[in-house]
């Protein structure tokens, strides 16, 4: 008795050791900076003080708090991270290698499945990523009909449950996207409808599933129903809690895609939809978000014009479609505000482009009271810039994770730092 | 019927939208990055039968010349991708190993989009290759992208005419899946494609040696009977030209051991390497190809699709850049080639070039490396009228390109395109959408 007490003491003494540092949370500021907060006012000079992981104060006129690590960012322009709508972050790493891919599942219905339980926070795409003012990323399965769920991960944390912001984000449908590419005779899928069918008779078994687990807990005559993995990650979306996130490109497959959302009642945001300036109005009314894929891919068709991909942010963003754009990737990741960039070249709004890689993809899962701007209170993900964020020149200088200062170096840095020793002279 | 109608009239486009100019072209109050003279802020350039004949402020044309206001926009020379394989009926002779007899101005489709795809992005001029299936693929052709002109029109002939090596992983298929009981394919290791180039280099020397011999004979007439001529072989003849330095190599490579060895095998066999393609592993290597002025053809960014490109890093350009390497931008991809402009301003980013010098990666140093910096690669007079207008500035990842020139000519035409478009819509006026029961 009198030893486990001692043990006791220990435990005790050795756990206030270790959160000690932590309690004492320390304090960052920011001067002298031009705050593009994305909500509210721009701020020409203003202060941002970060306390433990957070915003505590952001605007002008704020007082410094004494004993705080002070960055003075006279030239720098803060923006809130960018949030990446849809990536392969810590699923893969050398796409030819099968062993260092985990986003992919084999078979055509996985709901089981759940990206982040794969993730890799050593992967080597993610210090560059973030060192381009990335902070949070989707990480989403693909492959099959159903691919399996996604999760929302910060680009900062030495194990998956550290990086994990919101797991599971949305279930993944993939219907079949074009083949051929800007070709003159493309051939675009049909298959949507019928795919989607098959969706629906997955939900009705859901659905009686459900039932029969229900009837079972009521009656005890009655037999509990085999578990079933599959239908039971169905449960959450058929309930409308978890959204589906529905990869779909052709403006028949979107206007199929509408129709199965709003029978089923779900909640859904579209991926990809290549033509969806064609449906621009039909996906506005229906109210459903869309994350596009990689601008860098040609028109599913010679029809739809060169620049198809190019300007259909800015039609649906103009119909008032809640847009985001996301990097497609893992390697190259890092792109994701060029995505952005290239829509305004051809329509898309400078400001809207902004808020789709910000504000609009924290909203579209859900997390917008943790992160998308730079707000008193949000968690304290903010990008210090030489010039604007979406420029392919800006060099990034500070990026604050969750209030950590990032380290920037990355593959990119070391690889070079490397071989540069070897023209040192001796 | 109406698919087929907006289908034509969507051909059209491309056919009625240009004014045709005869080369002769007046670019009024433009920004003119010249790359090697500067920038003039506000100026014009006067183009007389495809050649840039002034450049300056406030030219007036002799009459007939076609004017187009550039006012707010930028010029730059026309982009040239030194490593593409667009304009092509096919890539890769797979059926053998060696394949240097192959020529791809034999399957060159003019009728292929991705040229106007390029165009699209300001592409002018192409070095577009055999694949990288083979050790020793087939023999390369620059053309200039001439939407809407014959195959033939297109080549460009001043370009050094050049064969296409590959080691490595696509040589060796390492990435492929074989099918049951099927044998991996000779050469299947880095040591196997050392050797087999090394054979055909010694076989070709033999075959060299063998016409020689037949030539003396001839000439000497000791034998009173008719001379049998050694069998002509064109993989041989190929690989001839190569050692007799009338073709030059390209060698797609990654790693920074094979592409030594290669080197290497130049010093053994005495031919020269214009460029290595690819390359992600140069920031290793810049001592040995500044040492053999051997130039480089890369991506900006793309990496770690293989594990021979896991340490091709984007700080590699302008690194190799500020050590004396001749380093250009090339896409290798139909997709790539119509946003080089947009890979060129990364190496402002990563490693610091200046303007020129991120410019020079995707027009100057290209014409270098294929031998055709005296026609084309920046805006001198004298040279060909090769020539992309931006709406912003070319660097910008706000930029559009709205107007691509060839020899004066105008191939590319953004605000025409539009206006085609348009036109097309009224034909059909319902949103064309594809899918359905087709």
């Amino acid at each position: 008795m009198r030893s486990q007490r001692k043990w006791l003491l220990f435990y005790l003494l050795t756990l206030l050791i270790f959160f000690c540092p932590l309690k004492a949370e320390e304090t960052i500021v920011i001067t002298n900076v031009k705050i593009i907060p994305i909500v509210g006012n721009d701020v020409e000079k203003g202060t941002i003080v970060i306390r433990g992981e957070r915003i505590e104060e952001i605007g002008s006129n704020i007082s410094i708090p004494s004993k705080a690590k002070i960055i003075d960012a006279q030239g720098l322009i803060a923006y809130p991270g960018m949030i990446d709508g849809y990536s392969q972050l810590g699923l893969s790493e050398i796409s030819s290698i099968q062993a260092t891919i985990d986003y992919r599942e084999t078979g055509r219905l996985n709901p089981q499945v759940l990206a982040t339980e794969a993730l890799r926070p050593d992967s080597m795409h993610i210090p560059i990523t973030r060192s381009n003012g990335i902070t949070a990323a989707l990480v989403a399965p693909s492959g099959g009909l159903i691919s399996g769920r996604s999760g929302l991960i910060h680009l900062y944390g030495w194990t998956p449950p550290e990086m994990i912001v919101k797991s599971p984000i949305a279930l993944h449908l993939e219907l079949p996207a074009a083949r051929g590419g800007f070709r003159r005779t493309a051939n675009q899928p049909a298959e949507g409808t019928r795919l989607l069918d098959e969706v629906k008779t997955l939900f009705d078994q859901a659905r009686l599933y459900e039932k029969r687990k229900l009837a079972a807990s009521k009656n005890k005559l009655i037999l509990l129903p085999e578990f079933d993995e599959k239908l039971e990650a169905l449960l959450p979306v058929i309930h409308g809690e978890l959204p589906l996130m529905i990869s779909v490109h052709s403006a028949n497959d979107i206007r199929a895609a509408i129709k199965f959302v709003q029978e089923q009642k779900v909640k859904a945001i579209f991926y990809g939809v290549s033509q969806g300036w064609m449906v621009a109005k039909e996906i506005a009314q229906a109210g459903i978000p869309v994350v596009f894929a990689s601008l860098h891919q040609l028109p599913p068709s010679w029809e739809d014009g060169y620049d198809a991909l190019y300007r259909n942010p800015g039609v649906l963003s103009k119909a008032g479609v809640k847009i985001a754009f996301s990097s497609s990737s893992a390697s190259l990741a890092k792109e994701l505000p060029y995505h952005a960039a290239k829509a305004v070249a051809f329509g898309l709004d400078k400001r809207e482009a902004l808020k789709a890689v910000t504000l609009y993809p924290a909203q579209i899962f859900g997390v917008d009271n943790l992160m998308g701007s730079l707000e008193k209170g949000k968690l304290a993900n903010i990008v210090l810039a030489e010039g604007d964020l979406l420029e392919l020149r800006t060099v990034i200088r500070h990026v604050f994770i969750k209030g950590q200062e990032i380290d920037l170096s990355s593959a990119y840095t070391e690889y070079l730092e490397k071989y540069k020793k070897r023209l040192e002279k001796k | 019927m109406k698919r087929f109608t907006f289908f034509i009239s969507f051909l059209f486009i491309f056919c009625t939208s240009i004014l045709w100019s005869g080369g002769n072209l007046l670019l009024k109050n433009g920004t003119i990055l010249t790359v090697t003279k500067g920038v003039i802020a506000r100026g014009d350039i006067l183009i007389i039968d495809g050649l840039i004949k002034q450049i300056g402020e406030n030219i007036t044309p002799p009459s007939g010349v076609r004017i187009i206001d550039i006012t707010g926009k930028y010029v730059i020379p026309g982009i040239i991708d030194s490593h593409t394989h667009i304009a092509l009926d096919g890539t890769n002779e797979t059926g053998k190993v060696i394949t240097s007899e192959v020529r791809m101005r034999d399957v060159l489709n003019a009728d292929d989009t991705s040229i106007f795809t390029a165009l699209s992005g300001g592409v002018t001029t192409v070095h577009t290759l055999h694949g990288s299936a083979n050790p020793i693929g087939g023999q390369n052709i620059t053309l200039k992208l001439k939407w809407g002109k014959k195959a033939e029109e297109m080549i460009f002939h001043e370009a050094w005419p050049t064969l296409k090596f590959a080691l490595g992983e696509n040589v060796t298929q390492a990435n492929r899946q074989l099918s049951p009981g099927e044998e991996r394919r000779y050469p299947a290791s880095r040591m196997g494609v050392v050797a087999i180039i090394r054979r055909e280099l010694e076989r070709a020397k033999n075959y060299m040696a063998q016409w020689d011999r037949y030539n003396e004979l001839k000439r000497m007439k000791i034998l009173n009977r008719p001379l049998l001529a050694p069998r002509k072989d064109l993989q041989l003849e190929a690989l001839a030209d190569l050692l007799r330095g009338k073709l030059v190599a390209r060698c797609h490579s990654y790693r920074a051991d094979e592409t030594i060895e290669f080197i290497e095998l130049s010093h053994e066999f005495g031919f020269r390497i214009a460029c290595f393609e690819h390359i992600p592993e140069a920031y290793k290597i810049t001592k040995e190809l500044v040492a053999e002025r051997i130039g480089i053809s890369v991506f900006m960014d793309s990496w770690a699709y293989k594990m021979e490109a896991a340490e091709g890093i984007a700080t590699m350009p302008a690194y190799c850049t500020q050590q004396g390497v001749l380093v250009s931008l090339n896409s290798d991809s139909n997709e790539r080639i119509r946003r080089l402009f947009n890979d060129a301003a990364k190496a402002i980013k990563y490693g610091g070039l200046s303007e020129d010098e991120a410019l020079k990666l995707i027009t100057l140093n290209p014409a270098i490396q294929l031998g055709v910096d005296k026609w084309v690669g920046s805006i001198e007079v004298g040279k060909h009228a090769d020539l992309a207008v931006f709406n912003e500035h070319p660097l910008s990842a706000y930029t559009r390109c709205d107007l691509t020139i060839i020899e004066g000519e105008v191939y590319f035409d953004r605000e025409a395109y539009l206006k085609e478009r348009e036109a097309a819509q009224k034909v059909n006026p319902k949103p064309k959408t594809t899918g359905g029961n087709q």
